[in-house]
């Protein structure tokens, strides 16, 4: 049995307690949502917190997920499995669902929540991905009130983000806009495994021909990232195969990752370039059928 | 042999017989009632008034000398009981011990630390927590030392030594070996009309049973009696080389070895960890407890394969191999802890030859130390045959690649036939019994071969990439004949005794121990069908070294062609001296008797009869019994076998892959295994299934690799994956029946087969999925990057 440090422990009741007791604790203290990539760490002692303030009795506050016309807000304490079985958020983002079957494994997305997944910021974190594709906005609450900040933003480095002590991840906020959809596509080693390269895509059509899209790449850099540069090349065009090889191929040029047990860089900046197509082909696909 | 017919006194949860049932066949399992209630009792389960936790600090560095170790800020922890370093053991000359392969190992290291993970000191206190914490607590002075991690940079002459340790020693090297007739098989090379030479890799992998390694020693304060709660494979070599090693009399050590969450060869060493127990629990005096975490197991305990093999194959233009040979570097670690007989340095690789009909071979091997954990461990490979099996069934399909035969056929055209049987191979292996032919059509029919090439054409037009693969094997199981087969000089004989109380129940006690194979079940079966009593009134006694007879225990698929055959033995001997006391009974001659599901009757009058109860309460009750026999209906024996015995089987694997992202599915995995005669058949199936599954790992995922540091990569099975249920197909199993001639009910070993004939059925077939990119050979792990590289002509060995 892998053992922590020793640390004391409280239940958040609500938000601002959470926050309150933050602040009274400093940085020695950390927020345990789902616990899923925390506590490995505090096991193997490669992270040891004096604090851990537990928000899962939040989840009746911040685990929701609400669509309307113009606008899905997830909250933060959503878990992994309510992602994937919801069929509303899969209708106006089926991202969502397509990233979530391919995410760890049923008993880490029991528990596994959007915070803690975006808040860990792993390079290779899926949900990250699917954030940037859909240009989600992130929602930060301290003692001071809320502020807003985009995905680009959020994430300042590799497990690092723009939540500073006595702050914390409440909810995101993603725009919906008529003609889209989107798709998601990863390749890993084995079930449950992280991703040795995977790509968000999404598209909205103007009629025969695309009037925006995205992509959102994991594990090929420090950050999930996202390519204006696809944007651009795709905007105008008719969705066809020639078109999303052009991306596919510019996705490549963006990434930037190292060899590690994974892959080597070539293979992952392959897959940048292949899935980038595949996503895109899917998502036009959907977008087109829609 | 008579079989017991199931209608006789059906026992529960029987489903049905194959064709030839062994006591009852197709029964469930005696030992899952407790499994799948969540009541088994495994090492962890033991709890002791009193007792106490041990942690061990391990080395950080692969290569470093220790210049001193300051304890005292973790001694003065509240909850500490003792903290114990290298010197302190040294000081009772314990600080070292054997390994099975007569090196010898750290059990904390004095002078310097050799691989990372090593054992350092460690801590006992009072519970599992403050154990661990105060490990942070000691202060340990590394001076660090350039570590030995490329494996064929080992004997370079710049080197550090690693082995300082022996005496004299001034380089890597730790030995050679060599088998076969070298002149004869550069003669035939020499004729040949095709040679076709690969380098292969079989990576260093790990057994990862889902239960650490770990103990609990109790010494009894007044007779000084010391019980080892432990978790291994072979309980009574363990107390003899524990008595060897701490100078306990070897009557006051009782090994229990309760319920085993798997073993894989893993908990056949002895690890420093339970001589830390050990030594703590003499030294405080109370119970105390270790357990390993799953880094500490990945890290430290004993690996296996680790063989860059160069093999060669000569052969005429027509496909008749004449000679195969082949030039290993074999990488043992820091320490020699392989776990084989002791003649046997490379353990069973001489059956490189495969199930094929040769000229001649030869086998060249350097084995090597470097700064990775000591291992080399049966892995469900019975002493090497994994990396033999690999190497040819490699090696034959790079042949049939060169020559753009079909692999199946030349195999076909090359199997050693029955009628040679027994046949002595090339490198002095006498195979026991064999009828290769029939397993491989059955096989081929099984996966509709000639319909998968002609998908295969198909989709190779559309650009699809998909693969079909072959491997026939040979395994060499049941060590062994003692004559040839020792460990630390214990001789693999096995003991077995059987008890039957006078109502007609019994017990028999075993010296090898489950790890989940199922011996309480295939062990009352086989004494079913000799004695005549129905499996569940059979208790089956393993595990404990004051309950049972010595014996070697369980790795290398030895149970049933030892232990076994020892059961049916024994079973016999119980019921000849039963026929004696018929004979009496019944006031008939012993020859008069016949024997019929578990009754003996007079010859040509089935009405007048005893049964085996009726015969155990007279054996035990009043009255006379025939001249010259003692009450009591039991016995003992020691069987040492003949010979191995030798299994054999043909795998197909067939798998897709995505040419835009270089992920192999298996499809499909046809497996048709002979072990001989069969037990209990779904036992078998469930045998093949786990070692179809570990050969998907090995081939597509799995690897111990370090980086150059010597820090090691696979600390965790998120960095050290296995596989789950969904990369694995619906195994599609069958069987042949082909007896082994001298094992008394004709059984042999089915442990580890799959486990060997797997990964080359599922390589040979990515490979022959990549035959578009004119791929011949690729070595393991098969990840989509390694796959991908493979497609791209760029793809590097992985060590
Ligand atoms: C076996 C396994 C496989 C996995 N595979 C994948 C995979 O394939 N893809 C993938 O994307 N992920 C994977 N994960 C990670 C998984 O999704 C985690 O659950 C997730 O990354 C973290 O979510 P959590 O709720 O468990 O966070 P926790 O572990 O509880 O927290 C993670 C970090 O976020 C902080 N935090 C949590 N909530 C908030 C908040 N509301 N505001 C501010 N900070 C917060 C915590 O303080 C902590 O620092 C895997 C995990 C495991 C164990």
């Amino acid at each position: 049995m892998q053992v922590p440090a020793p640390f004391e422990y409280e239940r958040a009741t609500s938000v601002d307690h959470a926050i309150a007791l933050m602040d009274r604790l400093g940085s020695e203290a950390r927020l345990v949502a789902g616990g899923h990539s925390l506590l490995p760490m505090m096991k193997l002692r490669l992270a040891n917190f004096e604090y851990l303030i537990d928000i899962n009795d939040l989840h009746d506050e911040l685990g929701f997920i609400r669509v309307t016309d113009d606008e899905v807000r997830i909250g933060a304490m959503t878990r992994h499995r309510e992602l994937l079985e919801s069929d509303e958020l899969a209708a106006v983002f089926p991202i969502f669902r397509d990233a979530e079957k391919v995410i760890a494994d049923p008993v880490v997305r029991n528990r596994g929540t959007l915070g803690g997944s975006l808040c860990q910021a792993d390079p290779s974190e899926d949900l990250s991905a699917v954030c940037t594709t859909l240009n989600a906005s992130c929602v930060i609450r301290s003692g001071d009130g809320e502020r807003i900040v985009g995905m680009e933003e959020f994430h300042v480095g590799p497990y690092e983000t723009a939540v500073a002590d006595g702050q914390m991840l409440t909810e995101i906020r993603i725009p919906v806009r008529a003609g889209g959809s989107s798709a998601y596509e990863k390749v890993e080693r084995r079930a449950g495994d992280w991703a040795v390269v995977s790509s968000g895509a999404a598209i909205w059509m103007d009629g025969a021909n695309i009037a925006d899209a995205r992509v959102g790449l994991a594990a090929v850099g420090p950050n999930t990232t996202g390519i204006p540069g696809i944007a651009e090349a795709l905007a105008g065009q008719p969705p066809s195969d020639e078109l999303f090889a052009q991306a596919g191929a510019i996705a490549a040029a963006s990434a930037n990752p190292s060899t590690d047990m994974r892959g080597s860089a070539e293979y992952k900046t392959h897959l940048a370039n292949e899935l980038t197509q595949r996503a895109l082909r899917r998502a036009a696909a959907r977008a087109q059928e829609a | 042999m008579t079989a017991v017919e199931p209608d006789t006194a059906k026992p529960e949860g029987f489903v049905d017989n194959d064709e030839k049932p062994v006591g009852y066949g197709r029964m469930l399992r005696k030992e899952d009632p407790r499994f799948v209630r969540g009541l088994g009792k495994y090492c962890d389960d033991v709890e002791l008034p009193g007792m106490l936790h041990l942690a061990i600090l391990r080395s950080p560095f692969a290569h470093a000398k220790i210049n001193g170790i300051d304890a005292s800020a973790a001694q003065a922890h509240p909850k500490v009981k003792a903290v114990i370093t290298g010197a302190d053991l040294a000081e009772q000359g314990l600080a070292w011990m054997p390994t099975l392969s007569n090196d010898v190992q750290a059990v904390l290291a004095t002078d310097k630390v050799r691989f990372q993970g090593q054992e350092v000191a460690f801590v006992v206190a009072e519970d599992r927590y403050s154990a661990r914490d105060a490990l942070e607590l000691i202060e340990v002075d590394y001076e660090a030392i350039d570590p030995v991690i490329d494996v064929r940079k080992a004997l370079d002459p710049d080197m550090p030594v690693i082995r300082d340790d022996l005496e004299d020693k001034t380089d890597n090297h730790c030995f050679d070996w060599e088998t076969g007739d070298e002149e004869a098989t550069n003669a035939v090379f020499d004729k040949a009309d095709v040679v076709v030479s690969e380098d292969i890799v079989y990576p260093r992998v790990h057994p990862a049973p889902m239960e650490t390694c770990g103990c609990v020693a109790d010494v009894e304060r007044v007779d000084g009696k010391l019980t080892l709660w432990s978790t291994t494979q072979a309980p009574h070599a363990h107390r003899t080389v524990y008595a060897l090693v701490a100078g306990l009399p070897e009557h006051k050590i009782r090994v229990i070895a309760p319920d085993i969450g798997g073993g894989f060869g893993n908990k056949v060493p002895i690890y420093p960890g339970y001589v830390c127990a050990i030594v703590a629990s003499l030294v405080i005096g109370k119970p105390v407890k270790w357990m390993e975490d799953r880094t500490e197991n990945l890290v430290s305990t004993g690996f296996a394969r680790d063989y860059i093999m160069r093999g060669e194959i000569a052969a005429t233009k027509d496909g008749k191999i004449l000679g195969i040979r082949t030039n290993v570097l074999a990488d043992h670690g820091a320490f020699n802890g392989t776990a084989a007989p002791v003649k046997y340095p490379a353990g069973f690789f001489g059956v490189f030859t495969g199930s094929y009909d040769i000229e001649a071979a030869h086998c060249k091997m350097t084995a090597v130390y470097t700064n990775k954990a000591p291992g080399g461990m049966a892995y469900a490979c019975s002493f090497r045959i994994t990396e033999a099996v690999y190497l040819v069934e490699r090696i034959v399909d790079c042949l049939a690649y060169e020559l753009d035969m079909d692999p199946a056929e030349l195999r076909l055209k090359n199997f050693i036939q029955p009628d040679q049987f027994p046949y002595e191979s090339k490198t002095g292996w006498v195979y026991d019994s064999g009828d290769y032919e029939p397993t491989m059509r059955k096989a081929m029919d099984m996966a509709g071969y000639e319909e998968l090439r002609r998908e295969q054409a198909e989709k190779r037009e559309r650009g699809e990439l998909m693969g079909i693969g072959i491997s026939f094997f040979t395994e060499a199981v049941g060590a062994g004949p003692r004559k040839d087969m020792d460990i630390l000089g214990l001789g693999m004989a096995d003991g077995c005794e059987l008890r039957i109380h006078p109502t007609g129940k019994a017990v028999v006690r075993l010296s090898v121990k489950t790890q989940g194979q199922g011996h309480e079940t295939t062990f009352a079966q086989i004494v079913a069908e000799e004695i005549g009593i129905p499996p569940a009134d059979i208790d089956v006694v393993h595990g404990d070294t004051d309950n049972t007879p010595f014996g070697l225990g369980t790795y290398g698929s030895r149970s049933t062609p030892v232990s076994g055959a020892a059961a049916a033995l024994v079973a016999r001997k119980v019921r000849d001296k039963a026929q004696i006391i018929a004979s009496g009974m019944l006031e008939v001659s012993v020859a008069d008797l016949e024997w019929d599901k578990g009754s003996f009757h007079v010859k040509g009058d089935p009405s007048q009869s005893v049964t085996i109860a009726d015969i155990a309460m007279k054996a035990h009750g009043a009255g006379d019994l025939p001249e010259g026999i003692e009450g009591g209906l039991e016995a003992q024996i020691c069987y040492n076998p003949d010979n191995l015995t030798y299994p054999f089987g043909a795998y197909i694997c067939v798998v897709d892959i995505d040419p835009g992202t270089a992920e192999v599915k298996v499809r499909r995995f046809i497996a048709v295994d002979d072990c001989g005669t069969q037990i209990n058949p779904m036992i078998i199936e469930g045998q093949v299934h786990g070692g179809l599954a570990d050969g998907v790992g090995m081939a597509l995922m799995e690897m111990i690799a370090f980086d150059e540091d010597g820090n090691c990569l696979g600390g965790s099975l998120m960095d050290y994956l296995i596989p789950t249920a969904m990369e694995v197909p619906d195994w599609e199993t069958g069987h042949t029946v082909t007896p082994s001639p001298h094992h008394p009910i004709g059984a042999k070993g089915i442990g580890e087969s799959a486990t060997v004939g797997s990964p080359p059925a599922i390589v040979n077939a990515v490979v022959d999925a990549l035959k578009p990119y004119n791929v011949r050979h690729a070595d393991m792990p098969l990840t989509p990057s390694r796959v991908w590289e493979a497609m791209q002509g760029t793809l590097q060995p992985p060590i």
